[in-house]
């Protein structure tokens, strides 16, 4: 556990670099922590996503994966490489304030 | 009498019915075990088959080798289980009333998951090595090729013995030095994870492992597709690599009667409590093996590892006590690291795999991420303890779970 200064806030993180109190997270720090992941800014189209991961994650305890990103967040693969390069799925749970998901091993 | 069934008679379906049959009063109980195929296959033996080390003859035996007497064992596939009714129907229209069901139907590849890999190019340049069939089609390509682009890709996570694609590699490294022509072939691994393994100590040693092999390390690739005209795979962000011989480990999905079932996660896999393999939806329902969604490697080992914990779960659980047996994510895998040599890694959930000795009574220790010759001669025996012990639910030396003893920090 460590902490850091995010957005003008001390933010806490987990072991796997997430954040550990999603009560800290508004929408400064999701733009912050984009940034950390070369993520310039944050479009329409990534906070789709972002609201779909923090709704799944409010209803299942988990952040979804790729497959359930594609099957039900209305952005297909090819577009969630593009807004969140390299893993997605990882990438935006990370940006949402959510733990790394669990299916991520 | 109650009706215990078992869907599915690979190793871990095969494991708990020998050990429940040990365990249950046969006036009480009737044990029913339910699979569509005859034929037992020794998975960590199609490794060897490309490389003309075992052949088929080597990995099969009849499953019925393996069940005891009075089993009622029904050979057909599974339409679906409606576990509201507490029962399962057999695509053969046998209807199977269950008190108690165990899951073990497993993972399989998928390769029709990826644009592209199953068109022209599929068993003529593209093999997978996770099937008899795939395993011997590239044994046959490769005593013929004269080298080139040789391409690794592991589609995407989870997948099958997790090392296995990294084995592949280390011996196709000895083999072509073997044939002579080892400077003729240029040997690239593949991954979608950050490294070369999914634990971080073991992911930096093996690294340096494929290092020293002379063997190419790409990582955070994720297929979109296959060109078939081209000789390439493509990722989803457009980075290409372009091969002469793909070997694929496609995705690896759980039973299609699973998804009939509506018990599965988006891979088919079905959600089950990661300490006492209950399964989450329903209390009767017990999932054992690579059928589960646990963070655990989905090998046998670990299937192995949690039978025990399992059967002590449902004697707890027919006699109404509470589920005290904890699985704790256990692994042990021997790593066949070419040129006679292997290398031994030993870990959990909570504990990556560390470098030091593996004590084992009679026969150890063994060196955890070193190679030596003695960890190749452990992966070696194993088959014989497979077929021998492990199948027949017999007791081997190694605790279920895992142990610090020999470990350095």
């Amino acid at each position: 556990m460590e902490t850091r200064e995010l957005a003008g806030a001390a933010i806490a993180f987990d072991e796997d670099g997430h954040m550990a109190n999603r009560q800290e997270w508004n929408e400064n720090v999701a733009l912050a922590l984009a940034k950390e992941e070369g993520i310039d800014e944050l479009n329409d189209r990534h906070w789709i996503v972002l609201n779909f991961m923090r709704k799944v994650f409010d209803e299942m305890g988990d952040a979804p994966s790729i497959r359930k990103l594609t099957k039900e967040s209305g952005v297909n693969t090819k577009e969630l490489y593009q807004l969140f390069p390299k893993g997605p799925a990882k990438k935006a749970a990370k940006i949402a304030g959510l733990p790394k998901p669990k299916g991520c091993i | 009498m109650k009706n215990l069934v078992i869907l599915g008679a690979g190793t871990a379906g095969t494991m708990m019915l020998n050990k429940m049959d040990a365990m249950l009063d046969s006036s009480q109980w009737q044990i029913t075990i339910v699979d569509q195929f005859e034929t037992h296959y020794y998975q960590p033996g199609f490794l060897f088959i490309p490389f003309g080390i075992y052949s088929r003859k080597d990995v099969i035996k009849p499953k019925r080798d393996f069940f005891p007497s009075g089993t009622n064992v029904v050979m057909s596939e599974i339409d679906r289980i409606e576990p509201e009714q507490n029962r399962v129907l057999l695509k053969n229209n046998v209807v199977l009333n269950y008190d108690l069901l165990i899951v073990a139907t497993g993972a399989k590849v998928a390769p029709g998951e990826i644009e592209g890999m199953q068109e022209d190019l599929w068993y003529k340049n593209i093999f997978d090595f996770y099937t008899i069939e795939g395993a011997c089609a590239l044994g046959e390509f490769f005593r013929h090729w004269e080298g080139g682009k040789l391409v690794l890709n592991v589609a995407e996570m989870p997948i099958k013995c997790p090392v296995a694609p990294l084995e592949f590699v280390f011996l196709a490294d000895w083999w072509f030095t073997e044939q002579g022509i080892r400077d003729k072939v240029d040997i690239h691994y593949v991954t979608p994870l950050p490294g070369a393994f999914t634990k971080p100590r073991a992911s930096g040693i093996l690294g340096d492992f494929l290092d020293l092999k002379n063997i190419h390390l790409t990582s955070e690739f994720n297929i979109s597709r296959v060109d078939n005209e081209e000789k390439k795979i493509v990722s989803w962000d457009e980075t290409e690599v372009p091969f002469d011989v793909l070997v694929t480990i496609p995705t690896n999905m759980g039973d299609a009667a699973i998804e009939r079932s509506g018990m599965g996660d988006e891979l088919n896999f079905i959600p089950t409590d990661k300490h006492t393999l209950q399964s989450e939806a329903h209390e009767n329902i017990f999932v054992i093996g690579d059928a589960t969604n646990l963070p655990s490697s989905k090998a046998g080992s670990v299937a192995h590892f949690q039978a025990d914990i399992l059967a002590e779960n449902l004697m707890s659980f027919i006699e109404g006590r509470p589920l005290r047996g904890k699985f704790d994510g256990h692994a042990n895998c021997f790593i066949e690291s070419g040129f006679g040599k292997g290398i031994l890694i030993d870990f959990n959930y909570d504990t990556e795999p560390l470098p030091g000795k593996f004590p084992l009574p009679g026969v150890g220790p063994f060196s955890l991420l070193e190679e030596t010759e003695m960890n190749h001669y452990g992966k070696i025996m194993f088959r014989w303890m497979y077929w021998n012990f492990l199948l027949r639910g017999k007791e081997l030396p190694i605790e279920s779970h895992m142990s610090m003893a020999g470990k350095r920090m």
